[in-house]
């Protein structure tokens, strides 16, 4: 039989949480945790799970692509939507072009996104928005390559890889201020 | 009329003391009113037929009288480029009190409802954490837990106001992307200790199990301090609209950080810059630079009775009622004015929970029949007040349409028409 434990939580004006455990089983030492279900996974595990790709590319998946090899990727998968050269349609946004000091401004990857790491991660997260998931790594290296490619952002035979991408510069980078700790 | 019971007129344009929604003070002024819209019965009253035969049984799930069936979520339509993608706003001026019911609670969603089986969700942590752990909804169900009522806002919430022109629609249409409800479930803390969190670890990235997988970071402070996982909303298993079977819920801050349908939390040294935390939900500023990670959603107010569209019937006494709210803190005062901000009188605020949760205000008004623009203005417990339309606009690009929060103005015309105005 489990050690029943009484668990009151007390909550503060100023959002301070009290843990009060008061053993009613025979016990002496109650666990500071009175419930700890949770199963041991390994990052191995999550491989194939785990898409986020922040600034540092740690995460980015083994593949490599050029805009080259991207062009045949966007006209297929994404130019419907986007335009044949990104320019946007109604309902679907722009992806290059554009300035943020345009009245009104036209934010786009190219003239908006502070990292390249974001294009590679939503695309491969949500894109196409009826079939998101559903291109290899391989392409999403290569699609990435050709929004970027656009823009002017890399040449057309730049090879964008797990190593090459974190260090591309993306025009807007220092247009952010991180408020977080306001 | 004896003098206790006339009314005490505090600001201009007929706006009276609060302290007559209290007591017996409003049968008093009652009696200067011009009676009721629809008139005084003049016959005979008899029992109407509902009284005569017997009605419905009790029903397994309850749902509102077919006479108020008109009290819905404004919901736009389907989107063709993005399956899924889209709103629905909470009808505000339907509705009184500050809970929202769960099926009037807004939706915001970036890829559509997922149906998700609870027995086969996985909800991991990972990332810097000395054992990355999984739990299955069963597991969440079986630890301790806390209830509390917070308000939920998305930061675009009435961003309409911001365009140059201002729109005739009401409430809801502006201001709709906002509901507040009882959230249960188990404090994020708790599973962040189980995984225990290394030295190097300052925020969490968290995302959602819909086809958008939509993430976002949040610094660990806050992971720590009184972020839940939410399972339940209003005392039931939170609605798929929510993220069924579990949402991370984040008082106070702009909504989309409440990742519904939560699948992982990767613990890290830094945000991870996900595409709704750059491209979109930053604020452009004047000169064309944009804040980042403006979480907390700023102190607000807006009269929800009467408010756009609707129609003054009669002239006399009538409750100016809304909402306030403040991602900051509790509501400390709402000011209103009825001669558009020359003159300001404070609003009775309900008792109750006010920590983060909606705050409802009340405040007779004697409506003499000339125009008016009412207005209210809210200040918090850090003594954040709300500002006006121009000083809003002055801080930011017009392009903004994020963390709008300024004082919401509606004109009410001589034929007692109610209309959205920027005063
Ligand atoms: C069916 C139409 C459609 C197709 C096909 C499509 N997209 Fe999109 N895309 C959209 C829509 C709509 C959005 C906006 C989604 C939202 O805001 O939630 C979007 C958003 C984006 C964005 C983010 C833009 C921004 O400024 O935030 C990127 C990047 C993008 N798409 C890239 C792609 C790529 C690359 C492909 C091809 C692999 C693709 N899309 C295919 C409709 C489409």
């Amino acid at each position: 039989m489990f050690m029943r434990n009484a668990v009151s939580i007390f909550v503060t004006a100023a959002g301070v949480v009290a843990l009060n455990v008061a053993s009613i089983g025979l016990a002496a030492e109650a666990p500071a945790n009175p419930v700890a279900l949770g199963s041991a996974i390994s990052e191995a595990q999550l491989a194939d799970w785990d898409l986020i790709v922040a600034p540092d590319g740690q995460n980015l998946p083994e593949g490599s692509g050029t805009a080259a090899q991207g062009q045949a990727v966007y006209q297929q998968q994404c130019a419907a939507c986007h335009g044949a050269a990104g320019e946007g349609a109604s309902g679907s946004p722009a992806l290059v072009g554009g300035s943020v000091s345009t009245t009104p401004p036209l934010l786009t990857v190219g003239s908006y996104w502070p990292h390249a790491s974001t294009l590679f991660d939503y695309v491969r997260r949500a894109m196409p928005p009826t079939a998101p998931k559903s291109l290899s790594n391989t392409e999403v290296y290569q699609v990435t390559a050709y929004v970027l490619h656009l823009h002017g952002v890399i040449a057309e035979d730049f090879v964008l890889d797990k190593n090459t991408l974190p260090a591309v510069q993306m025009p807007n980078r220092e247009g952010f201020t991180d408020v977080s700790g306001n | 009329m004896d003098s206790k019971h006339n009314p005490e007129y505090v600001a201009g344009n007929g706006l009276i003391h609060r302290r007559h929604l209290l007591g017996l003070g409003l049968a008093g002024i009652g009696s200067i009113a011009a009676g009721s819209a629809l008139g005084a019965d003049t016959g005979m009253l008899s029992i109407p037929a509902w009284s005569k035969t017997p009605g419905n049984g009790p029903s397994d799930y309850g749902a509102p009288s077919p006479f108020a069936a008109d009290v819905k979520r404004l919901a736009g339509g389907p989107s063709a480029t993005a399956p899924g993608s889209g709103v629905s706003r909470t009808p505000l001026h339907l509705l009184r009190g500050t809970i929202t019911p769960n099926s009037l609670h807004f939706e915001r969603h970036h890829s559509g409802v997922p149906v998700i089986d609870p027995a086969q969700h996985r909800f991991v942590i990972h990332g810097l954490v000395r054992q990355a752990l999984s739990f299955s909804y069963e597991d969440l169900l079986a630890y301790p837990m806390v209830s509390q009522i917070y308000f939920l806002e998305c930061s675009g919430n009435s961003g309409a106001n911001t365009v140059a022109t201002a729109g005739d629609t009401n409430a809801a249409a502006i201001h709709g992307l906002l509901s507040c409800a009882e959230w249960t479930g188990v404090r994020l803390s708790t599973l962040l200790a189980e995984a225990g969190v290394t030295d190097t670890a300052a925020w969490i990235t968290a995302t959602g199990a819909d086809a958008a997988s939509m993430g976002r970071s949040i610094p660990l402070s806050k992971a720590l301090d009184d972020v839940i996982i939410a399972l339940y909303q209003n005392g039931e298993p939170i609605r798929p609209e929510q993220g069924y079977p579990m949402r991370l819920f984040v008082p106070g801050w702009e909504g989309n950080v409440s990742v519904k349908w939560l699948t992982q939390i990767k613990v890290a040294d830094a945000p991870a810059h996900f595409r709704d935390e750059t491209s979109k939900y930053t604020d452009l500023l004047p000169d064309g630079k944009s804040l980042q990670f403006t979480y907390p959603m700023g102190v607000k107010s807006v009269i929800t009775s009467p408010s756009g569209q609707m129609k003054l019937l009669r002239q006399g006494i009538h409750e100016i009622t809304g909402v306030a709210w403040s991602g900051h803190g509790a509501i400390r005062r709402v000011e209103i004015s009825a001669d558009s901000g020359r003159t300001w009188a404070d609003a009775h605020i309900e008792a109750g929970q006010q920590h983060l949760a909606l705050a409802r205000f009340r405040l007779p008004w004697q409506w003499s029949g000339a125009p008016a623009i009412l207005q209210s203005r809210a200040t918090d417990s850090r003594n954040n007040v709300q500002p006006g339309r121009d000083i809003w606009m002055a801080g930011y690009n017009p392009a903004n349409r994020y963390h709008y929060n300024a004082i919401q103005s509606w004109s009410v015309s001589a034929q007692g028409d109610v209309k959205n105005v920027y005063a």
